[in-house]
């Protein structure tokens, strides 16, 4: 078999079956039980049965199926999809942990993947001896180990105690000294989870720097994550899995953009008729409508949003909208009423009108927001409808080795001067 | 790091060395062949190989007073506890053989046996932490019990010599070897194609009943009992139901043979055909119900 000579990897029609009620360990006594049941043609009494009444026999659960994809020398892979999608079924299919039900996957040059740091540390053995040891697990041979020795210490940090037992280590050195082992391997394909990026934020800096430096170096690197901010800055293509299929693959902007509009919860529309309008004797909501200033599709953090808000106005007097911005642990941000800005709400004249508030651009953390409104009337809040509309606010790729989440529920753009 | 090791620094544009008329290195389909061992593939990881030797030995009598020491005390303190029970207090007769030097011949391979059997049929289990995250030839984790072990023997069998040498220096015990000596190195091949044979044979049903987890270690005991261990196969009526149970179990032969070899004493070689036999029955038992297993042992656990 033959293909193009820049191509490392090729995946074709893979799928992964996995038995419901069959691979589970029964006793022995179970297996007689239903063989004998068998033989006098009852049920099987041991087998779990679901909420129709009906035997789960042989139920079949495909993790993966029909996933075709081929991966380009140097290319950057991006590997997403909610959880449950399929990610690390393939991760540990590509990775020969466990073998396809259907379809072929064929590699070139040596693949290395990394499902986790220090696999196999053995807490006896010195810091020294588990960098051989866990370089063996991981495919080096001795003599690369012993090449890359003084380097794999030193990036570790923890040369004071490479001789000691590595059950002394606190989790943090242990975790150190297994990333700069695997810093070290150099495989011409790489495939890492996302589980690399626990850990403190130090430690996230250096992986993601490691990552990106790979890439960098024209490595293919295949990356499952589901940080789309990690996944915009380090990768040029990604796959959508979406239910054990591929949904979408292609350049990152257009798949992240398309994952993220499908993948929130949120609901950046509501419309009300006549008779379900809510409000109170002052006012009423008809649509409400959240959308990025610039017409795209994602609620950039580099753009500003708006929120468009058609009502009724019930009465002559004055009656003032408001807006509340929750974030998801239901923090309140900010609130904003029409008349900041608005001296005319004063007069408006009872009937439909149409207001639009803008939040300016570089203001909101990245996360999803969820917005509350409302009226007030004579100084005091006539009616507060929560969880009308909500959207996700996504950061832009970064260029730095950082890519985890800042903390807070803002995040500024501010002029800083240096004297 | 050095230059030549970097593909990475090859200039955009130019075609990638490495990949040039490269057929695919590895593929992946859904099921190998039982019959495939993918020797080639062991040999590409021979370095892990060493390296779990290594931890095997290094790690195992940490943080003990005596540390490595205990791989001598051991089989000397089964031998002496045989010596004592059986052949001082209950008066066995060993047919003229000191009592330390005829239990340690019997020990010493019956130890290595047990161990390696054991200790592979507990191998998935053991190793699954690894297993479910890393590739590497699943045969790898067994291997390395088998060469630590067999390790662990050539050191004991060395304090066997010392031991005998010590006897014939001081004069109390005449002992000399003949030619079956030199049978050694089949003797202890056949010991480790049964212990390995059955060792995977067990590991591979284990996944599906893991009863067989607490039965191997009354069975290898069992086996003990039937084996003449602590007995000279001799001292066994010819044709009593005792001595077909003990000729029923295809490790008499060998530890028979051990003895004979170490000791100088008679031997039936002639009748190492039998664990001959059911050792290349157990190896490919073994190894093809191994192979079954490792495909889906990564989903099972």
């Amino acid at each position: 078999m033959s293909a193009p000579n820049d191509i490392v990897m090729r995946a074709e029609g893979v799928g992964k079956r996995y038995r419901l009620g069959v691979t589970d360990r029964r006793q022995f006594i179970d297996e007689f039980k239903a063989f004998t049941y068998k033989l006098r043609g009852k049920a099987d009494p041991t087998r779990s049965l679901d909420a129709m009444g009906s035997q789960r026999i042989g139920e079949d659960f495909w993790a993966l199926r029909d996933v075709s994809f081929e991966v380009r020398h140097g290319e950057v892979l991006g590997i997403i999809g909610r959880n449950g999608a399929g990610k690390s079924t393939l991760l540990k299919l590509l990775s020969r942990i466990t073998q396809p039900t259907e379809g072929v996957i064929s590699m070139r040059g040596k693949v290395s993947s990394l499902l986790e740091v220090g696999t196999g540390f053995h807490p006896e053995l010195s810091g020294r001896d588990n960098i051989y040891l866990n370089g063996a697990i991981l495919g080096m041979r001795k003599t690369e180990v012993d090449a890359k020795l003084n380097d794999i210490i030193s990036f570790s940090g923890i040369e004071h105690h490479i001789d000691t037992p590595v059950k002394r280590y606190s989790s943090g050195m242990r975790v150190r000294l297994g990333f700069a082992v695997a810093a070290h391997l150099e495989p011409e394909v790489l495939i890492v989870d996302e589980v690399l990026s626990v850990g403190d934020a130090d430690f996230q800096r250096k992986s993601m720097g490691k990552m990106k430096d790979s890439a960098n170096s024209g490595r293919t690197v295949l990356f499952v994550s589901h940080n789309m901010t990690a996944m915009r800055s380090l990768c040029s293509r990604v796959i959508w899995l979406e239910n054990g299929r591929v949904r979408m693959q292609g350049p990152t902007e257009e798949v992240v953009a398309a994952y993220l509009g499908n993948n929130s919860s949120s609901a950046t529309e509501k419309t009300w008729g006549e008779e379900d309008a809510p409000g109170s004797e002052v006012g009423r909501l008809r649509h409400v409508r959240v959308a990025p200033a610039s017409g795209g599709e994602l609620f950039l953090w580099e753009d500003a949003i708006d929120v468009e808000i058609t009502f009724e106005k019930l009465v002559d007097e004055p009656v003032y909208l408001v807006i509340w911005v929750y974030n998801s642990d239901n923090m309140e941000i900010v609130n904003t009423n029409i008349r900041e800005s608005l001296s005319e709400a004063d007069t408006l004249i009872s009937g439909t009108h149409v207001a639009v508030c803008q939040f300016p651009s570089h203001l909101f953390n990245s996360g999803d927001l969820i917005l509350s409104i409302g009226m007030a009337h004579n100084g005091r809040m006539s009616f507060k409808l929560d969880n009308v509309v909500s959207f996700t606010v996504v950061e832009p790729p970064r260029t730095g080795t950082w890519h985890g989440r800042r903390q807070g529920m803002l995040q500024l753009q501010l002029p800083w001067k240096v004297r | 790091m050095t230059e030549t090791h970097d593909i990475g620094t090859t200039p955009a544009g130019t075609v990638w060395e490495g990949a040039v008329g490269r057929t695919w290195d590895v593929v992946i389909r859904p099921a190998s062949p039982w019959w495939r061992l993918d020797l080639k593939e062991i040999w590409r990881y021979r370095d892990l190989l060493s390296m779990l030797i290594y931890r095997d030995l290094t790690a195992l009598y940490k943080q003990t007073i005596l540390g490595p020491v205990w791989v001598l005390v051991q089989p000397l303190l089964t031998s002496i506890m045989f010596a004592v029970i059986f052949g001082l207090m209950a008066r066995m007769s060993l047919a003229g053989y000191p009592p330390l030097l005829f239990y340690m011949a019997a020990v010493v391979p019956w130890s290595f046996f047990s161990v390696v059997v054991t200790k592979t049929a507990a191998t998935l289990t053991t190793n699954a932490p690894l297993m479910t995250k890393v590739y590497f030839p699943r045969l790898i984790p067994p291997l390395s019990t088998l060469g630590s072990s067999a390790f662990t023997f050539l050191v004991q069998l060395a304090l066997f010599f010392v031991f005998a040498l010590f006897y014939r220096v001081s004069g109390s015990y005449a002992w000399a070897p003949g030619w079956e000596l030199l049978l050694l190195p089949v003797l202890v091949l056949l010991e480790m194609a049964l212990a390995l044979g059955a060792g995977l044979l067990v590991a591979a049903l284990t996944t599906k009943y893991r009863d067989l987890a607490f039965v191997i270690g009354f069975a290898v005991q069992l086996l003990m009992y039937m084996s003449p261990v602590i007995f000279p196969l001799a001292k066994v009526q010819e044709g009593s139901k005792l001595r077909m149970v003990v000729e029923a179990n295809p490790l008499t032969p060998v530890i028979e043979g051990f003895r004979g070899s170490l000791l100088g004493s008679e031997m039936h070689w002639s009748t190492l055909w039998y664990p001959a036999i059911v050792s290349a029955v157990l190896i490919v038992l073994g190894l093809a119900l191994f192979k079954r297993v490792e495909r889906s042992f990564a989903d099972v656990v």
